[in-house]
């Protein structure tokens, strides 16, 4: 039993990374419906951001904490400037946004190897964050690193602030606003243009904070956003469009799931029954966990 | 005159690429050269399936890799059991696995006709499957397009993960003969390339049919409105799980045609990327025309390797921005330029939204 | 209008079925035959003034990381031997082709390298699966490739020169370290999901269990994975004297991670990895292997006027900061080693190359190696070495003398029926 539930544990560290580097996501796809996949290299700059960080200030903790606020601003930058190039002539083909910006997600790919070259570059992390917490001492202790931890704080962190901006802040009701029916949205006078292109900057932004916490855990390299991008989409069309709680419930299932099939058996065994269990609970709820009620027929 | 040029156009194209594919392109090139083209032909086959799903049926196949390692295993077990001879095992078993003894599963891919009909029957039936539960849930457009991503990883995954049977990243390699004939030969395996281009405009043909006949029209009914298809008392989902079925199909022949060209089927064919290469052609040449994807695919393939030789770097950026550019602003593809700079013909074929 | 259309088309199928029809009548030799043209060996381009030869690495995809080291290292050995003569008085021509870290890429590009430019051999290949798919091509072609990196054993073509390490110069020998020096009893098995990682832990489940030694846990994780904390956990949960580590690449870093957030250091529980060089030390973080192991049969470190001579060269032709590492070592110490049959058999044809394999010693970086004429493998000294802090390796443990290379492992009764 203890198995079962400290593997739960390690379920919710992998969820808080799935969490994190979907979020942005939720935004864009989930909103927007945008199929960015250049969202990885998204997360990807964020990364880099805190290894060009880390060479003028030595110190790993003041560097990573400074990271998170310019890595927004960097990746969300890239975003905005995705959206008003291509993505806003797309809003009719979703299915070609996926395509443009899987070419666009390559050209960053190749530009990432050739500025910072082929191989992984290495970060370090500050010393608050190495080593666990333990929850539970004894025989089988309860333990939680404490890199794992930031990153929840962080997923949980972001997750109240974008509730909070969709919720409660003139931006976010215009967002909202715009996503439940852009032509009266439009009619009454909200810039849906530059509402988009502000959700954008958002939604990537969220991806460049993935990528600060993603150095915490896993390599730094040209090809890191091509790994994870999948995965932070399955997230969401498990998590049901639209809803942030959707998301989150997802994230740490699939998280959860992982851990304990990968505990009792093989990681590939574990990947695969993963996605064959999403295919067959999108049979049973083909719209996700939570969903937008919309008077669309499908 | 406009009518007769029209309707002689098609055929004269096609008369015009059996010429190239049958006499041409073997005098012309050397053995190596025709052993390439042989291998872009296969990934042409896959496009044509493409041109069905995608371009008529907008269904974006990501996951094609799928359908095509299936039938490339296929093909691939048998020949490695004919190498191997009767009650032998292939060799990478006798290297990795851990028992004497044949995997069930295995055992049937001896006999030829099993093999090639699992060929055809595994992807189809899949994709059948796979259709029939995602078409009636209604799930599509970007849904439809990360599943299939997800299915053909998973199944990446699955035969990395089984080295003793399925030769993990190796792959199925080293094939000796192709029902009996040597593949050491080169007279064979020019043999080969005839027969992947033959079917090749057999399959062009015949899609081609597919898309001038009555459910052609409906197909695309369906790509634009599927609601007002099933106002009007059609199943779209059937309507569309055929179209799904055949360009499984289809890549199955292309993967299967594909192991005794190039000589090896490995996971790295069949994940993600490879699955969204085979969508690049087909967007760049044009997806909704046979003639288009099939031009594109080559094209593409043939840059691939010329210009990637030459500027590694260079060359990613090209094709990415190319790819951006044509699904961006030209969303029929390169053959849509002839049209647009005419400005004249039928533009039957728009592009899906 | 419709019905027309139909017909001709009937037409165009019907003569397009007749040409396949005719294209298939003209058939070649059937299996076991010997073709009808003749013997397929590709002919070695002697006309010019130079002599080619081919240089097959992943400049592209995930490969090339490690990839382009050895093509660096190769380069330097071919720029090296021309400024000294060249070969037979030859120039030597390096054709550099981009595997792009695809199998088929490899097989088509090893062809075009064989069939169009004539090459007398070629360098390269790193993972397994490129070699596997490379061997039919160049045996079907009777041509030579020089394959730099160590591998997994159970395989002898003619037509192969492997001057990396087999598993009775590598794991075998970490083995022996492991149990005599740090005295381990139980082992955890981590490894990334191809040939290489599975084939070494079924050679080293066979040598525990005739050493008494517990295999506690394997574990395998797809190439590219990046989430370890599952098998962290199970790691620490095992507890297990030591771990044998053979993942790849980007995987590493991930697990080093994790290995240090449950708490386990170098002294708790040790690492030994097969698969981690000078290169990759830096991309993973040294702070994170400081202390662990490493089993290879050269290092940056290793004494020697060879050597030094070998990283000076290096760095002077490619920047002080590049590291140097075994595989790189392996292939360059390879050109030297083609170019030395080629002297001894006073000719580029591929069987006269061969013949005079056997006993072509070179003073390489790594010490003087000999080329084992029966196995087409090299005989090379084993060396554990430990990572410092500051990301070199340093050796602990070496064989002493070169090892006889045993691909099949056959001198070793434990290690029956593994082939």
């Amino acid at each position: 039993m203890t198995v079962y539930l400290s593997q739960s544990f390690t379920g919710i560290s992998i969820g808080a990374v799935l969490l994190l580097i979907a979020l942005g996501l939720s935004l864009t796809f989930g909103q927007m419906g945008v199929i960015n996949m250049a969202h990885g290299e998204f997360i990807m700059a964020g990364a880099y951001t805190v290894y060009m960080l880390q060479g003028p200030i030595s110190d790993a903790g003041v560097s990573l904490l400074l990271a998170l606020p310019v890595a927004f601003l960097v990746a969300g930058a890239m975003g905005a400037l995705l959206e008003w190039l291509l993505i806003r002539r797309l809003y009719a083909r979703p299915l070609d946004t996926l395509l443009v910006t899987w070419g666009v997600s390559l050209m960053l790919q190749q530009l990432a190897r050739d500025v910072f070259g082929a191989p992984n570059v290495h970060t370090s992390s500050p010393d608050w964050l190495s080593g666990r917490l333990t929850l539970i001492g004894g025989e089988d202790p309860l333990t939680l690193a404490y890199s794992r931890l930031f990153i929840l704080g962080l997923a949980v962190a972001a997750v109240a602030a974008l509730t909070l901006t969709l919720r409660r802040t003139p931006l976010g009701r215009r967002m909202r606003a715009v996503v439940q029916h852009r032509d009266l949205a439009e009619a009454s006078g909200i810039a849906t243009g530059r509402v988009d292109r502000l959700t954008f900057f958002l939604g990537s932004g969220l991806a460049g904070l993935a990528g600060v916490a993603l150095t915490l855990v896993g390599p730094i390299g040209p090809t890191m956003g091509t790994n994870i991008i999948i995965d932070a989409f399955l997230v969401i069309v498990v998590g049901g469009i639209g809803r942030l709680r959707g998301a989150v419930v997802a994230a740490f299932a699939l998280g959860v799931l992982q851990a304990v099939m990968e505990y009792s058996t093989t990681v590939s065994v574990a990947r695969v029954t993963v996605l064959i269990a999403i295919v067959a609970f999108l049979q049973w709820r083909p719209q996700g966990i939570h969903t937008l009620r919309t008077r669309s027929l499908a | 005159m406009t009518s007769t040029l029209t309707r002689w156009r098609a055929p004269a194209g096609y008369a015009l690429g059996a010429l190239l594919l049958f006499a041409v392109a073997p005098a012309l090139l050397s053995d190596f050269r025709l052993g390439q083209l042989a291998r872009y032909l296969c990934f042409a086959i896959v496009a044509v399936g493409i041109a069905l799903a995608w371009g008529r049926g907008g269904m974006l196949t990501l996951g094609q890799g799928l359908f095509f390692g299936l039938g490339g295993y296929a093909m691939a077990m048998h020949l490695k059991l004919t190498d191997a001879g009767a009650g032998q095992l292939p060799d990478f078993m006798l290297l990795y696995g851990d028992t004497s003894e044949l995997p069930w599963w295995w055992e049937p891919f001896r006999s030829p006709a099993v093999a090639l009909a699992a060929v055809l029957v595994l992807p189809m039936g899949l994709a059948a499957l796979i259709g029939y539960a995602v078409f009636r849930r209604r799930v599509r457009g970007a849904y439809f397009a990360i599943l299939s991503q997800a299915l053909a990883a998973a199944f990446a995954i699955l035969l990395v993960g089984q080295q003793a049977t399925t030769g993990g990243t190796n792959g199925l390699t080293n094939f000796q003969g192709f029902f009996g004939f040597s593949l050491l030969d080169p007279v064979n395996r020019r043999t080969v390339y005839f027969l992947i281009a033959a079917v090749l405009l057999l399959l062009m043909i015949g899609v081609r049919q597919l898309f001038l006949s009555r459910y052609g029209e409906l197909l695309v009914a369906v790509r634009d409105s599927e609601e007002r298809v099933r106002f009007l008392g059609y199943d779209p989902a059937l309507v569309k799980l055929v179209a799904y079925v055949l360009s499984a199909g289809t890549a199955g022949i292309a993967g299967a045609l594909f192991v005794p060209a190039v000589g090896i089927i490995s996971p790295a064919l069949i994940g993600i990327v490879p699955s969204i290469q085979f969508v690049i052609g087909a967007a760049i040449g044009g997806r909704a025309s046979v003639a288009g994807a099939v031009i594109g695919a080559v094209a593409v393939a043939w840059a691939q390797t010329t210009l990637s030789e030459e500027f590694p770097a260079a060359w990613t950026y090209f094709q990415a921005g190319l790819f951006i550019a044509v699904v961006a602003f030209l969303p029929g593809g390169l053959v849509s330029l002839r049209r647009l700079l005419a400005r004249r013909g039928p533009r039957v074929a728009e592009v899906p939204a | 209008m419709p019905r027309i259309r139909g017909q001709r088309h009937r037409l165009f199928a019907a003569a397009v079925t007749a040409l396949t029809v005719m294209s298939l009548a003209a058939c070649g030799a059937r299996t076991g035959e010997e073709p009808a043209s003749g013997s397929q060996a590709a002919e070695v381009d002697t006309s010019g003034d130079t002599i080619k030869v081919g240089l097959l690495n992943s400049l592209s995809g995930t490969m090339a990381i490690s990839e382009v080291t050895v093509r660096d290292a190769l380069l330097l050995a071919i720029e090296e031997i021309n400024a000294d003569g060249g070969v037979l008085g030859r120039q030597i021509e390096p054709i550099s082709e981009d595997g792009a870290s695809d199998w088929p890429t490899f097989a088509e590009k090893s062809e075009k390298l064989i069939q169009q430019d004539g090459v007398a051999a070629v360098f390269g290949c790193w993972t397994s699966a490129s070699r596997k798919a490379v061997l039919p091509v160049f045996e079907q072609n009777g041509s030579l490739l020089f394959y730099p990196v160590q591998y997994e054993g159970l395989e002898q073509s003619p037509n192969i020169f492997y001057t990396g390490a087999t598993t009775n110069q590598q794991i075998i020998p970490a083995l022996d370290y492991l149990r005599e020096e740090e005295d381990v009893e139980s082992l955890y098995l981590v490894g990334s999901d191809y040939v290489f990682p599975r084939t070494a832990n079924r050679i080293i489940t066979a040598y525990a269990e005739e050493h008494g030694i517990e295999i506690v846990g394997e574990d395998y994780a797809p190439l590219g994975s990046t989430e370890f904390a599952t098998i962290a956990t199970k790691v620490e949960d095992s507890g297990a004297d030591a771990v044998f580590n053979t993942l790849n690449g980007d995987s590493n870093v991930s697990f080093f991670r994790e290995y240090a957030a449950t708490g386990l250091t170098a002294e708790t529980m040790p690492v030994l990895s097969v698969s981690i060089a000078e290169e990759e030390v830096a991309g993973i973080g040294a702070e994170y292997l400081a202390g662990q192991l490493t089993a290879w049969n050269y290092y940056q470190t290793t004494e020697g006027a060879a050597n030094e001579s070998f990283v000076q060269a290096f760095q002077d032709r490619y920047g002080e900061d590049r590291p140097t590492s075994d595989p790189m070592e392996a292939a360059y110490t390879s050109v030297y080693l083609w170019a030395a049959m080629v002297e001894e058999a006073g000719s580029f044809e591929v069987e006269d190359v061969r013949a005079a394999a056997d006993g072509i010693t070179f003073d390489a970086p790594e010490g003087t190696v000999t080329v084992d004429g029966d196995t087409q493998h090299l005989f090379k000294t084993s060396r554990i070495g430990r990572i410092g802090a500051d990301g070199a390796i340093t050796e602990v443990w070496s064989s002493g003398e070169p090892i006889r290379p045993d691909p099949y492992l056959e001198t070793y009764p434990w290690a029956e029926g593994l082939s």
